[in-house]
């Protein structure tokens, strides 16, 4: 049995690297006095921290709490809020930037000295680098951080009006080794190590980097070259900075289902008995920051789209932990074809039926949880409560629940966006660890994730793609 | 609408004219349905796009509207339109197109 | 309203509500011809 038995959820809080995310860097290009728009709306780290929906994330507060809270949530700050959740930490950008430093290996990121005192301490008060690690690290002078960006061959990296660093490009002819593509790879592999960093702390050596056998990675990113610019392999990458040496790892890539692709393999690997201990991993996305600023400058709002966030997770042979159920997957076949109920019955009604459930006897649907105060401005609606009719009117359709039971459906059965849009994160996946909470303390026994992946944006077929496992607790059967 | 989507659109219709060209949509949100068809009738609201400026005067109808569904093959409808008919509001994102279309 | 027959269409679908391809396919069935398919996704 392939059981969960532990998860962390991490958040970098990066508002100088918004302008760096694809929306703004495409339209600062054109227009490069954006600058001071974006920058007249950007947020503080207490602000970030104490956003609502930021401490549903880290497991501060329960997403069902963000009910109870006035919209709009940005001007709702939580009085506790930690910067260490339940389930991981909310960093502030000195602190990832010193942790940029730590992972950058091809030595292209120059901090300085200031920066990386600052972010090393601070990163060794929460237990995640070692004094060894921080002495390790050599600062630069201004003068080579300006000088590089000078140049052209780097790209000036912010605190808040202060250049403190730079990142350099790979190479003088390769699109896939740009500062800007570099950037976008290594933010993810910092907050994947992050993620991998504080599940260790979690797991307070009872398993540490030497217990791992193996690391599944799903994010983002492309890690490549002008010969092949998508080599991957980021799996490997965090591992090493995230201590583990006996084990390897591979990328698992199916747009924004990839993470939850990578858990379900890891359970198959372990429940088969290949590995006994898999990590899975996830950084989080550069490109998606500020995707939607336009509308956030707009309607007067923080852009809140100025955090990257990570998810490691602990796939172990037996222990204490939900087990995630292989004989029920959802898969999205090729022949599914691409009718929103085929769509759905092949992720919903095809694992209930295999499992001898009904609609209403799974405790909780994850499904695309992003967060709604960042998408309703943009004219994108409320894409978890969109999923959750459609899986409500299928159940309407086929008598599971009554015709007028939708909205109790999605009461019960459902919760509000919390999630930051960073893609595959928000696709359920964010909610592994809320599950194995909830199931821990008896609140759930069962619970869907469901994940799509948008296969049509990369030109290579028309087709959408999901997939879908059942987290049930110890001992459970339907 | 994003600006790749109205580049491609701005080539289709250079090409082929405007002539007998509507516009079907499927969002299920009204700002989205309302977004997608001020773009197409009278260029990009926010001015950021290949359409920014340029009235195209396409007119925008929903997928689900009465009128459409009526002209669709019952069977297509079962298998592609019953569920998200019944998973949206039709009439509230159905809402913005019959002003747009109005005026 | 309006008559689908001989319309050419730009069929722009949304990834949860109707896509792409099922707004390609049903006007199709009444007669239209497409100019342009998309299924727009916002996250």
């Amino acid at each position: 049995m392939a059981v969960i038995t532990a998860t962390a959820n991490v958040l970098a809080h990066t508002p100088g690297l918004v302008r760096y995310g694809s929306k703004p860097v495409r339209d600062l290009g054109r227009d490069p006095g954006l600058v001071d728009t974006i920058g007249r709306h950007l947020r503080t780290y207490e602000d970030a921290l104490a956003y609502p929906p930021t401490q549903a994330y880290v497991g501060g507060i329960e997403p069902e709490q963000l009910r109870s809270l006035p919209r709009p949530w940005f001007t709702a700050r939580l009085p506790d809020a930690q910067a260490l959740g339940p389930f991981g930490d909310v960093l502030s950008e000195h602190e990832f930037l010193g942790l940029l430093k730590r992972c950058d290996r091809a030595r292209l990121v120059q901090i300085d000295e200031e920066t990386l005192d600052g972010a090393s301490r601070a990163l060794a008060e929460r237990g995640l680098v070692t004094s060894v690690e921080r002495d390790a690290l050599t600062p630069s002078d201004s003068r080579s951080i300006d000088d590089a960006v000078k140049r052209g061959e780097a790209i000036p990296l912010w605190l808040g009006s202060r250049v403190v660093g730079s990142i350099a490009r790979g190479h003088e002819e390769d699109d896939s080794l740009t500062a800007n593509v570099l950037l976008e790879n290594l933010a993810a592999k910092t907050t994947g190590v992050l993620a991998l960093r504080r599940l260790f702390r979690m797991l307070d050596g009872r398993v540490g980097p030497s217990d791992v056998d193996f690391v599944l990675a799903g994010s983002e990113e492309a890690v490549g070259d002008r010969y092949q610019r998508g080599g991957g392999a980021m799996a490997k990458a965090i591992a090493e900075d995230a201590g583990i040496t006996r084990a390897t790892g591979v990328d698992v890539k199916a747009f924004c289902a990839s993470t939850l692709y990578a858990v379900f393999n890891a359970a198959a690997l372990v429940e088969s008995g290949v590995f006994a201990r898999v990590v899975v991993v996830a950084g989080g996305s550069l490109a998606k920051l500020g995707m939607k600023y336009r509308a956030h400058v707009a309607a007067s709002m923080p852009i809140v789209e100025d955090v990257l966030a990570g998810i490691a997770i602990l796939v172990e042979r037996d222990g204490a932990g939900p087990r995630i159920r292989l004989d029920t997957l959802g898969l999205h076949s090729v022949a599914t074809g691409s009718s929103q109920q085929a769509v759905l019955e092949a992720l919903v009604m095809g694992p209930l039926g295999k499992a001898g459930c009904r609609l209403t006897d799974v405790d909780r649907y994850a499904t695309e949880m992003h967060n709604p105060e960042v998408t309703e401005p943009a004219g994108s609606g409320d894409v978890p409560t969109g999923n959750y009719r459609l899986i409500a009117a299928l159940g309407a359709m086929r008598g599971d629940i009554p015709r007028d039971g939708v909205k109790d459906f999605i009461a019960r059965h459902g919760m509000p966006g919390y999630a930051p849009t960073q893609g595959h994160i928000a696709s359920a996946v964010c909610y592994v660890a809320h599950a194995c909470r909830a199931m821990a303390e008896g609140r759930m026994r069962r619970v869907l994730f469901m994940a799509k992946g948008s296969l049509f944006l990369g030109r290579m077929t028309e087709m959408a793609d999901g997939v879908s496992f059942m987290l049930e607790s110890g001992g459970q059967r339907s | 609408m994003d600006l790749e989507g109205q580049g491609r659109i701005k080539q289709a219709v250079e090409r082929a004219g405007t002539d007998n060209v509507v516009a079907i949509l499927g969002a299920n949100s009204p700002a989205a349905v309302e977004m997608t068809a001020l773009t197409l009738k009278s260029g990009d609201p926010s001015y950021a796009g290949p359409l920014a400026g340029i009235e195209l005067g396409i007119p925008s109808f929903h997928i689900l509207e009465a009128a459409i569904t009526e002209q669709i093959d019952p069977a297509l409808y079962e298998r592609e339109l019953a569920l998200p008919a019944l998973a949206m509001d039709v009439d509230e994102v159905v809402k913005p197109l019959l002003t747009i279309r109005e005026n | 309203m309006i008559d689908l027959k001989g319309k050419r269409v730009l069929a722009i679908g949304e990834r949860d509500g109707v896509n792409g391809a099922a707004i390609e396919a049903c006007v199709r069935s009444a007669g239209a011809e497409i100019l342009y398919v998309e299924t727009q996704c916002f996250v």
